[in-house]
């Protein structure tokens, strides 16, 4: 039979065992984790501009086509400009931002900071803007594209940590992604409407309204939700922006 | 026991450790262990497949370090004791991945994280490698892990083809058939279905294997 001080000097002992092993292990790991991270940021951003990087040569591909990181402020002007590997207005790379934080921030009534990036792939001028929100079991993010005029969609890529396999997880495929190529996030007049990720099918909407439309997951209502709505909060905060571009 | 000492590695006894799990005592038709993933990770069949070598590894491993423990560790906290060496495990496996092969790590997602709670493992350890030596206990491990992998490779199968129209992610019902007609079973796609074809996996097998089938 065993003591209780047994039990407890085992646990003890298990637990710094144990304590000791994972964080030396988070920690020797933790330099390649981050490279890894950044790498897929760049490969989200570049795969909204239909740039299909892999891990080894995404730092390439973005150093080529993404001509402007771009930082604007909820007046929608441009306080952050790194172009060419150097700062031109501002100290901080849209890149470096923490959207998590900025949502925090804009959510208490501080102050914010948008990321904006501008690319050029062979000719072809767009902007490209990161996405964050919530799905079902956790976040959900994404990259959207929208072409010079700041309305049509060219392209859009997301991600998930958690949603669930073969129904919300399914946003990451391309066939969901490709849908949104074409949308328009304004509607006639000029007013901020968004794209809808639409349940039942984006022709369930009247035909004037299938422009900022697309279909839902089978399955995956809440994720599909959660697309629309981290489209709609992210979106509108750069419209100031977009209009004083169009103005011009 | 020294006859033990001298046993082949693989005498007909620790093949049976082999071999049991995948028919006469599955952990998933037979024990009914292990459900819960059963549903969660088996609308498609990459994902299935994916969940299957990650619960070899960790259970061969927990299985054996458990077994090397086995005369040290305290009967009243053993079930502390194999749940922080499966969370650790788990964690490891999961750190490791993030940082060498980012990419299967994403797709591996949530899938890591649920093999923590998945009662295979569980039951496993306090059920064998708690009163058995470290080589049946890897085998016993190794064995479970493939009898939970076909049942849910085959219930990810029948799900992803009549489900999606698809396997592994091609699509191999051919469009002719779409356009006379004929439609993906949304409902295949939703866990309830994935507990049917469980439920007609566990029906056949009964009623082939004469060792499953009860008296009365």
């Amino acid at each position: 039979m065993y003591s209780n001080s047994y039990v407890f000097r085992y646990a003890i002992i298990m637990v710094v065992v144990v304590a000791a092993v994972l964080s030396t292990a988070a920690l020797l790991l933790k330099p390649a984790q981050d490279r890894n991270i950044a790498v897929a940021k760049m490969q989200g951003i570049l795969a909204a501009a239909q740039v299909q990087a892999t891990s080894s040569n995404a730092v390439d591909l973005y150093e080529r086509y993404i001509l402007e990181e771009i930082v604007i402020d909820p007046q929608g002007e441009v306080i952050g400009l790194y172009k060419n590997g150097a700062f031109e207005t501002g100290d901080v790379r849209a890149f470096h931002i923490d959207l998590k934080k900025e949502q925090y921030n804009k959510a208490v009534g501080a102050d914010f900071k948008m990321p904006l990036y501008y690319a050029d792939i062979d000719g072809q001028k767009m902007y490209i803007i990161p996405l964050l929100g919530k799905g079902l079991w956790g976040p959900v993010y994404g990259n959207i594209a929208l072409g010079e005029d700041f309305n049509t969609i060219v392209g859009a890529s997301f991600g998930h940590d958690k949603e669930t396999p073969g129904l919300g997880a399914e946003i990451e495929q391309v066939f969901f992604q490709e849908q949104f190529i074409g949308k328009k996030i304004m509607d006639e007049s000029g007013k901020f409407v968004s794209v809808q990720v639409v349940r039942g099918g984006a022709a369930i909407l009247p035909v004037s309204r299938q422009i900022h439309g697309v279909d839902a997951i089978s399955g995956g209502t809440i994720t599909s939700n959660g697309v629309s709505e981290m489209l709609e909060s992210n979106l509108k905060n750069y419209i100031k922006y977009f209009k004083k571009q169009v103005n011009i | 026991m020294a006859n033990q000492v001298n046993e082949p590695l693989f005498s007909a006894k620790n093949r049976k450790l082999l071999t049991d799990p995948l028919n006469t005592s599955n952990p998933i038709t037979v024990q009914v262990l292990g459900i819960c993933s059963a549903l969660a990770v088996t609308a498609k069949m990459k994902p299935a497949f994916v969940m299957t070598l990650s619960v070899i590894m960790v259970l061969a491993i927990a299985n054996v370090v458990i077994s090397l423990l086995r005369n040290g560790i305290p009967p009243r906290i053993r079930i502390i004791v194999q749940l922080v060496v499966i969370a650790s495990l788990v964690i490891l496996v999961d750190q490791v991945l993030k940082a060498y092969v980012y990419d299967v790590s994403r797709q591996l997602s949530v899938f890591v994280g649920l093999i923590i709670t998945n009662c295979i493992i569980m039951g496993r350890l306090e059920a064998f490698a708690m009163g058995n030596k470290a080589w049946p206990s890897l085998l016993d491990g190794i064995g479970n892990a493939f009898g939970y992998g076909w049942v849910l490779i085959a219930v990810a199968f029948f799900r992803e083809l009549l489900g999606s129209g698809t396997l592994w992610g091609y699509q191999v019902i051919p469009n002719v058939l779409y356009d006379i007609g004929y439609k993906n079973n949304g409902f295949m796609i939703l866990p309830p279905m994935a507990l049917i074809i469980v439920g007609a996996i566990i029906w056949i097998q009964r009623s082939r294997n004469k060792q499953l089938i009860e008296a009365h």
